[in-house]
This record gives C-alpha cells, structure tokens and sequence, in this order.
C-alpha cells in the first residue's frame, strides 16, 4: 500500500477570465508561494515539483522548463503531467504516488491554465482525432449536447433540472473569493441564456479561465511536524476510457466514473456515499455532467438526483454539499481545474473555507477529474486515517 | 473620459501578440486508409472487428479497445444506422483546422451503424431539433465525387420511411 501520504498545504491564484497584469509565469510562482505560506514550508522543504497544464489553449509546449525557475524546480525532481481537463487530479495522484512509494517526501504539484491567451474550443478541437472528430467536434458544448439529448430521454430530466445546478453551484461560488465567477442567477436566467448546442445554454457551460492551484504532500512521518490539520489522501484512482467521442455509453453511465468509485469506496471504507461522505467536489463541465455524475457515483441513480437537488440536498445547507467552491461552473483553469477540486476537499476538512465552509464537520470528501474522452480521476480525502 | 486623458496613462504593452501558422500532415494509418478507399470507391463503411469479442469498430482501429487484441477482420458495418444522441451547434467558435469561424447552425449526432459496436460521430442535415429524435433511423449521404476522407459522407440524415 506504500506510506500514508496527507496534503497539508493548498494555495491558488484568483481565477479570473483575464490576468492581464500576470503572465503565466508569474501565476505559477504566486501559486506556488501561497501554498507554501499554507504550509508553512519553504522551497528547501520540497524534493519534487510536478507541473502541468493542457496544451493547445496557449500554444505552449514547455512549461515545465520555462516556469522552472518560479515553481521551484531547480535542483530538484521536475515532471510535467498532462492528461487534458483531468490533469489536476492526475497531477494530485502522481504526487501521492511520489510519496507514497518512499522515494520522495514531501512533493509539491500545481497546475495552471491561461485559456484566454489562446482559445478555447480551437484547442479544444486540436486535442481530438485529425482523421475522424476534428471536422465536425464542436468542443464542450458540441459533445456535451450530444450527450446530454441521450441522458434526457433516457431520464426524463428537463433543462430545468439542470438549470438548478448552475444556480446552486453559482451561490456557492459567490461565496469563494477564489472563484471566477461571482453570479447571481436564477433557473430562469439558464434557460434564457444563449443556446450553444441543444440543450446547453450558456449559464450551463463552464466558463474559460486563467489561474493556478497547487498542493503539498508529506507521508506520514513527517505529518505531525507540519500540520495539525492534515488531509489524509484515503484512496486514488484513475481510469481511462476508449479513444474515440462515441465509443463509451458516456453520461448515461460514465462507466470510467462509476468504476473508479467502486474501488476507492472499497479502498477508503465507503459503504453508503449518501451517509459516508460529506461533501463532494466534482468536476461537472456542464449542468447535465454534474446530474449524471453523481449517478455514476451511486447517489441518486435513475434520475433521483434531480429531487435530491432541488430539495438541496446538495447545496451548502445540506447533508452532502456539492461543489461547496462554486465547481468548475464558476472556476475552469483547465490544468488547475481539477486540482482546484481536489484542495477544495483539502480546504473543507481542514477547515479554511471561510464562507464556504459546510455546517457540518468534513471528515471525509470526495474529489473528482474529469478529461480526455470521458475519463475519471476520483480520490477520496480523510481527517484522519 | 476625454481622449487627452486616456493619454496621460501611458501604458506598457501587457499584451505580446503572436500567430502561428503551422503546417501538419498526418499519416491516415492502415485501418483509415482501407476505410477511406472502400468509401471512396464503394460506398462502403468498413469496421474493424475483434476476433475475440466480435465486436466490430468503426472508426476503425488496429486493437480492441476491451480485449487488446489486434481487430484483423472487416465488416460491413450500416450504412444506415440509429441516432442514439444529437445536438444542433449554433454557437460560433473558431476551426483550427481553417483557422476561420465555423459556420452554424450544424447538426452533429451520434450514430450507432448497424453492426457496430460504437457511436459515429457526423453531421446531420437536420438543424430543425423537432425533427430530431433519440433512437430514430438515419442513412449516411455520399459526396457525388469522393476523394477518400472523413468529408466524402456529406452527413446523415432520417431515412424517409421510418417514425
């Protein structure tokens, strides 16, 4: 099982749509350092940087040479993750792998995207097959749509549900200084926003961000000596999926998702999610994903989780909140969008969520990444071990 | 604000801008290749089928994504096929592939052909999404002149006869 492994230090950047005062570099190193501060570690402290984003968006292909110097790398063991909008949580899982194995420890991951210094959905459409999808992927929205019209005759959920996602998760948001998005919306406002693709609206979709978060590990030994609130890594797991758009049954059943929580439930002692949990961070790109993949994390399932989100159970006063930070709806860095979900989950049992922080005490949480083809990161996150 | 003291705030450039114009080819691969020429040629859709599960691929691929084994035999997979999910794109982005925005509305769907064990991603001609339905049966729709790619089915469409 290798050593218990615990984050004890989280630290991001204001998300915001444009940091135009802030050039990548600089958004790493203030990353970095706030995370440190959380800590209260220095750079000596660290044995191993790793650093990662998805490609495309900037046209940048070697960020972990050019941000060496701001991420700390130098001297040091430095590797770049990248696994598209899963890389935080990818990022999050080789760092627990690093310390856990006894060759390093105390790691340091952080990931970052300055989407709007390219584009978007151009990179988007770089990121799929050249020979079959480029031509007609139309991005988030183009295959989530798709997706979505299947989900809802499969459901019988209505936009209306899904609106109230983009509700929950925009209150929540407003009350996380981090968040990008700071909106104050109703159902009404989802289903009256621009259509992009049937039925995704704009308040459905995730918005395009810049920012950086990042985390620090240390195994067990070395715990008490750093932190008396430490964020014990319980299980992490990883799954792929095939390689083409339409190959998995996607969001009828994220077959990826639903396979990763079975094992980390067994792994970290998960008998009933409903019960077991307290809150969950989940990487929902769009309204519809956030429905669907509660489903595949067995709350909820057969549609149920439209009752259980319009009776809150999962906003903040609830017994599960989701996505207490405002979810990727709010805030989407891509490289640092799943790890965002990750320290968020760190941030609730460690108490540091100011505003944001659930009325009840967070001893277990679950974190999410989503990516690629409908791919799967989830780890399970305990007070103690 | 008047322009004269716009002026007075003299700033530096916070914005380098920059344009890349690459060139990349990309080799069609073996299964693609067969794929495109029995398109081109015949009319044909071409999966490749695992000789172990049997279950048949289209786009087609050297190895079975479930068995890992090499998918050495050939179906003839739809044409016609059943729409399982669809969505009409109306927001326009901007197409790596041209570098120029991407005309909408457009119908994409997901298209199980007949025979196979996967959803093909396409165009449909349809942008009316009344007139679009989970489950209905659609046919693909040929270029007159085929030049063998992805572009040689125009796009799919409700074949007439069904519900």
């Amino acid at each position: 099982m290798g050593r218990k492994v615990a984050i004890v230090g989280t630290g991001q950047t204001k998300h915001k749509a444009r940091h135009s005062d802030m050039n990548i570099v600089e958004l790493i190193n203030q990353a970095v350092n706030r995370c440190l501060e959380n800590a209260e570690l220095t750079i000596n402290d660290i044995d191993a940087i790793l650093i990662g984003n998805m490609e495309h968006f900037e046209g940048i292909n070697l960020s972990d040479m050019w941000a060496s110097d701001a991420s700390g790398a130098l001297g040091r063991c430095g590797m770049k993750i990248t696994t598209g909008g899963s890389t935080g949580t990818s990022l999050s899982s080789a760092a627990y792998y690093y310390t856990a194995s006894g060759l390093f420890d105390t790691v340091l991951c952080v990931g970052w995207q300055k989407q709007n210094e390219g584009d978007t959905t151009a990179g988007l459409v770089s990121a799929t097959d050249p020979i079959w999808e480029r031509a007609s992927f139309a991005g988030a929205f183009g295959t989530f749509g798709g997706a979505a019209t299947q989900y809802m005759m499969e459901t019988g959920l209505t936009p209306e549900d899904a609106a109230k996602v983009a509700v929950k998760n925009k209150r929540h948001g407003r009350l996380n200084p981090y968040a990008h998005l700071h909106l104050d919306i109703s159902v009404d406002d989802v289903l009256r926003s621009p259509m992009l693709a049937y039925p995704i609206r704009m308040l459905d979709l995730c918005p395009a961000s810049e920012g950086a978060c990042a985390m620090i590990m240390t195994h067990e030994d070395n715990v008490k000596k750093v932190t008396d609130k430490p964020a014990w890594i319980s299980a992490s797991v990883c799954r792929h999926d095939s390689a083409f758009t339409g190959d998995p049954p996607f969001f009828l059943d994220l077959r990826t998702l639903r396979s990763a929580a079975k094992e980390a439930y067994a792994t970290a002692d998960i008998k009933d999610p409903m019960k077991d949990l307290d809150i969950i961070e989940l990487y929902e790109p769009v309204t519809w994903a956030e429905l669907s993949f509660l489903e595949a994390l067995g709350i909820g399932e057969g549609g149920k989780v439209g009752e259980l989100l319009a009776q809150g159970v999962t906003s903040i006063e609830g017994s599960l909140p989701v996505n207490l930070s405002g979810g990727v709806l709010c805030t989407n860095p891509i490289g640092a969008t799943a790890m965002c979900r990750v320290a968020e989950a760190a941030i609730q049992i460690r108490g540091e969520g100011g505003e944001r922080q659930a009325n009840h005490k967070v001893n277990t949480a679950l974190a999410t990444g989503y990516g690629g083809n409908w791919w799967s990161d989830l780890l399970i996150l305990k007070s103690s071990l | 604000m008047s322009d004269k003291n716009k002026n007075v705030e003299k700033k530096i450039a916070r914005d380098i801008k920059y344009r890349a114009l690459l060139e990349f080819k990309y080799s069609a691969g073996k299964h693609a290749s067969y794929f495109f020429q029995q398109l081109r040629d015949n009319k044909k859709l071409m999966a490749s089928k695992c000789p172990k599960c049997e279950k048949a691929y289209v786009p087609p691929r050297p190895a079975c994504p479930e068995c890992f084994e090499a998918n050495s035999e050939w179906i003839e997979a739809g044409p016609q096929g059943t729409l399982v999910g669809f969505t009409v794109v109306e927001f326009p982005f901007l197409d790596p592939t041209t570098g120029k925005t991407k005309e909408v509305p457009y119908g994409y769907g997901f298209i199980i052909l007949d025979g196979t064990a996967t959803k093909f991603a396409h165009f449909l001609d349809e942008t009316d999404l009344n007139k679009l339905e989970a489950g209905m049966r659609v046919e693909p729709i040929f270029e007159e002149e085929r030049s063998g790619n992805f572009a040689d089915i125009k796009y799919f469409r409700k074949i007439a006869d069904s519900e």
